[in-house]
């Protein structure tokens, strides 16, 4: 790609849409200041509703903020000049307003007492300092997306060892009901974070070879066309998977996310419709199969179905039950149209994990209906780039594994929201770059360092054709 | 692979709109219930976040206010909270609220919507908000006097005092009682101090409001009732004719002899002279000689069968229907199912001294506004007349030769004119209790006016039976109040 020379002769289509396509980079820098100040406003609005003073540390943690974007920006400047102008500030500014809201709980005197906050915020800006170092490496060592292809199946090894690890003994942690984390020198880790995106890799590099023989070989019945048996072979493994996953680890969310981006790219590596009946068929019968006999997946429905009684039963003391959905509830509820304000709210009442799996509430209850809706459009929007990089990128594996981050990301956001405000049973999942937790933060930066390398890929001008002194001058037009 | 990937985008978007729709039914549709939702302690915080209001007597606060640490910010204080729980009742963090405290809660807390003008205001110029004040109808005086004579009495009792011309309530005292103080928090000391007042765990169950909630037999009292029935039926319009009444008596129906008292001069006797001895015989007679139903009609225009909002609710008195003459003759001397809660009795006593009008009793004078702004203030209404003013004046004259020459010695007052009515109630199987003490009277002022009506009641279980009557122990208290009313007039 390099080399100008070697490559002339096969861009003379794409040179007419490329040449002076903007970088954008100005675009971007413009944004993060504003990803960066409205935070910053945001957290001094903490300060000055909870202590009446602005808070000592504003310009700390402003310049932190501040740096980790200019960095960001800087790396994106120099290593992948054409992405994506809106991922680095959505990141930005989700991240940071996560920051202010887990920070706003660290000074709940509940929380802190139930140990449940405190100097939850320091940690996180650690956590998002390794995020941004990620994204940085991402970006200055992974040159081109497509070397990920060679790792198709290190990849599948890969994943499947992370999502093993918190079944191995003395490693894995059972904690609240779902074994989803490791415990490695005194930090919790979420393994499944990180499986997302080295799973997406494997699905990418799989359907990329075999997608022909998925679609084609088919026979078509009632208007769809059906797969061969054989080729089913792969949808059955990660089916299994997924099973197991929400057997031995209790945790439906991360099934459904797997199952669901493996779906979607199949479907788009194919084309064919009759993979997403197959797929919602196959998940529903398995999601069912399971909570038929596995008691916390019942209690997170009956949970869902009646909040009251949930409350009403862990208020009496019994076992095994929690009233953080009906605090939710009424932490949005209790929010309406314009919420409370920063900091004047009680979403501590959430108590347990209200700075991670329920953070959301805390903004439904400070900022209200059009925060919320401001939060889910932000997401909706990084979802809509990262899924405008994959319509954009030129090789299918990019295709593939832009579509596959971008729906995960998609799912897990619906899967998260959708839980905490009651319109799904809850899963144990946190809302990305939002909640506390340094897997989430760290997993997710990544994942857009790889998002912006694709894009870039995509949006690199092609190289201009050596100048032919022959050739006669040509006028260029130029697509609006 | 970009028709796909256009689907997927679609996709995408439905999950987004599918929660902007579900948080619009959550923060839009739903947001009131939830944020009204009583189990939402944010309602509770936000109760506890301002200062309360204060309820006020006679110009001073009877409530305060002090700060908790924790989500509640504010807790509620009482001065000589034993004395007024009866007004009051108690605001708790823990246990809510309850009587005066939970009916104008709004104005306390400063929810009210009548405070919404103001508490905009309050937002704009900055000041911190705080409730409005409920200024009630109480007499510190009369209020101190019958809470004193009732502790002093020791045993259980209550007090119910009036202002006939109105229907204030002027004292409302109940004993045993219990600090609302020592409850109003949310802390350890608090639950303890709850549990100890329930009435499983203490026989003396302090928190009941006997003034309002606790129905006793009347015993003799009632027999103002009874004579008001007989005047107003014409059975014996004349108080000083003879009445036709044999002694003994034997009840209608039944061959049991109704007893008196003792020996007192109760063959044929008028009217005036059956209720200064207290006679069961005449008054047993005058109930089933004019039957079930004008009796219920001449009590319920007293009030009874009746809950009274005052606004605490009180409980309402009974009068039973479809009654064996002898039962009538029993229930026309406050005796068999008969009861009457002391508030009742003391709007017996206030009609008969407002010349036959019964006036609604109320406590809340007026609600005002932090800055002491009137909201609304009660105005006095007419509740019923139970008798014409010259049955009402002949009734008085009965009343106050109980006082003068009669079983209601003790409440005299000298230069004062006081009507009155001793009771003594027999309860328990086979009357193996002690009974109640009862003593119901007003008295009137040199312009025939007259400003206090009161009802004493005592229930004594240490005391020896005989010791019991109502002119013992229960009219000396009901001096002391109407003294107490008297002396604030003056």
């Amino acid at each position: 790609m390099s080399s100008s020379t070697t490559n002339t002769s096969t861009h003379h289509t794409s040179t007419i849409g490329s040449i002076g396509t903007p970088s954008r980079r100005n675009t971007e820098l413009a944004l993060l200041v504003f990803a960066v100040l409205i935070p910053v406003f945001a957290y001094a609005n903490v300060g000055l509703a909870i202590n009446d003073q602005v808070p000592t540390g504003l310009l700390s943690y402003g310049l932190g903020l501040g740096l980790l974007a200019a960095v960001g920006h800087l790396v994106v400047r120099k290593f992948a000049p054409y992405a994506d102008p809106l991922l680095l500030p959505l990141a930005t500014l989700l991240n940071g307003l996560g920051l202010v809201a887990i920070w706003r709980l660290d000074q709940s005197e509940l929380l802190q007492s139930i140990k449940q906050a405190g100097s939850a915020a320091p940690r996180q800006l650690l956590y998002t300092a390794m995020g941004v170092a990620l994204f940085v490496v991402v970006l200055i060592f992974l040159k081109d997306h497509r070397v990920l292809q060679r790792y198709t199946y290190i990849s599948m090894v890969g994943a499947l060892i992370l999502l093993l690890l918190p079944l191995v003994p003395g490693l894995g942690k059972n904690l609240y009901g779902a074994k989803i984390w490791i415990s490695v020198a005194g930090f919790s880790i979420q393994p499944g974070e990180f499986a997302k995106i080295v799973l997406a890799v494997f699905f990418a590099g799989y359907l990329m070879v075999k997608r022909d023989a998925l679609a084609l070989a088919s026979r078509r019945f009632m208007g769809l066309y059906l797969p061969r048996g054989r080729d089913l072979g792969p949808i059955l493994v990660v089916w299994a998977i997924s099973i197991l996953i929400l057997v031995f680890e209790t945790d439906l969310g991360t099934s459904l996310l797997f199952f669901g981006m493996f779906v979607i790219m199949l479907y788009v590596a194919t084309e064919r419709t009759s993979w997403i009946v197959f797929g919602l068929l196959m998940s529903a019968v398995g999601a069912v199969g399971v909570a038929s006999f596995e008691p916390h997946i019942q209690q997170r429905v009956d949970a869902w179905l009646d909040p009251m009684r949930e409350y009403t039963l862990s208020r009496n003391g019994e076992f095994g039950h929690s009233e953080q959905a009906m605090q939710a509830l009424w932490a949005f509820g209790s929010g309406g149209t314009l919420g409370t304000g920063w900091g004047q709210g009680h979403s501590e009442l959430i108590r347990f994990a209200a700075n991670s799996d329920f953070i959301l509430a805390t903004f439904g209850e400070e900022l209200g209906l059009a925060g919320v809706m401001a939060l889910l459009l932000l997401y909706a929007l990084l979802v809509e780039r990262g899924v405008r990089t994959a319509l954009a990128a030129r090789d299918p594996f990019g295709k593939l594994l832009a579509i596959g981050l971008s729906g995960a990301f998609a799912l897990q956001v619906f899967v998260v929201a959708g839980g905490v405000m009651g319109l799904i049973p809850l899963t144990g999942m946190t809302m990305p770059f939002l909640a506390s937790g340094g897997s989430s933060v760290i997993a997710n930066w990544a994942l857009v360092g790889i998002l912006l390398r694709i894009s870039d890929t995509a949006r690199r001008p092609a190289p201009a054709p050596a100048p032919n002194p022959d050739a006669e001058m040509t006028q260029v037009v130029r697509p609006s | 692979m970009n028709k796909p990937l256009r689907r997927i985008a679609i996709f995408c978007g439905l999950l987004v709109l599918t929660l902007l729709i579900r948080d619009n039914w959550l923060q839009y549709v739903r947001a009131d219930e939830l944020k009204t939702d009583n189990n939402n302690r944010r309602v509770a915080i936000e109760r506890y976040a301002t200062p309360r209001g204060n309820i006020i007597v006679g110009g001073n606060p009877i409530t305060g206010y002090k700060e908790t640490s924790g989500d509640f910010k504010y807790k509620r204080t009482y001065k000589n909270g034993a004395m007024w729980a009866p007004v009051t009742g108690f605001v708790s963090q823990a246990y809510g609220a309850n009587q005066l405290e939970s009916i104008e809660d709004g104005i306390l807390s400063g929810t009210d919507d009548q405070l919404f003008f103001r508490n905009t205001l309050d937002m704009i110029t900055g000041t911190a908000k705080k409730g409005g004040n409920v200024v009630t109808t109480l007499n510190a005086a009369a209020q101190k006097a019958a809470y004193d004579g009732l502790k002093r009495q020791g045993g259980k009792g209550a007090v119910a005092a009036i202002d006939p011309a109105t229907g204030k309530i002027l004292a409302l005292a109940s004993y045993p009682s219990y600090d609302p103080s020592t409850i109003a928090g949310g802390t350890t000391s608090d639950e303890e101090a709850w549990k100890k007042l329930q009435k499983k765990n203490n026989a003396d169950d302090p928190m009941l409001n006997r003034a309002l909630r606790e129905a006793y037999p009347p015993g003799s009292t009632f027999k103002v009732v009874t004579a008001a029935a007989a005047l107003e039926n014409g059975l014996y319009p004349d108080p000083d004719k003879p009445t036709k009444t044999p002694l003994p008596w034997t009840m209608p129906g039944t061959t049991t002899e109704l007893k008196n008292e003792g020996d007192i001069p109760c063959k044929n006797a008028t009217l005036r002279v059956a209720l200064q001895w207290s006679c069961n015989t005449v008054f047993g007679k005058v109930g089933s000689d004019l039957g079930n139903e004008k009796m219920l009609e001449q009590a319920k225009k007293f009030g009874f069968t009746s809950e009274q909002f005052t606004p605490v609710r009180s409980t309402a008195s009974v009068f039973s229907e479809d009654m064996a003459p002898s039962e009538v003759a029993l229930s026309s001397i406050g005796q068999f199912n008969t009861a009457a809660t002391p508030l009742q009795m003391a709007m017996v006593a206030s009609a008969v001294a407002n010349d036959g009008t019964l006036m609604k009793p109320y406590m809340v004078d007026e609600l005002q506004t932090n800055d002491l702004d009137p909201l609304e203030k009660t105005k006095p209404e007419e509740l019923s007349k139970p008798l014409s003013p010259a049955n009402a004046q002949i009734l008085q004259s009965m009343m106050e030769t109980v006082v003068n020459d009669g079983t209601g010695k003790n409440a005299q007052i000298s230069d004062i004119t006081v009507g009155g009515k001793t009771g003594t109630a027999q309860h328990g199987v086979e009357n193996s209790e002690n009974p109640y003490a009862w003593f119901i009277s007003y008295a009137k002022l040199s312009d025939d006016s007259s400003p206090v009506a009161v009802a004493v009641v005592i229930e004594d279980d240490n005391a020896v039976r005989d010791d019991i009557s109502g002119g013992g122990l229960a009219a000396p208290i009901a001096k002391k109040v109407m003294e107490a009313v008297i002396g604030n007039k003056k």
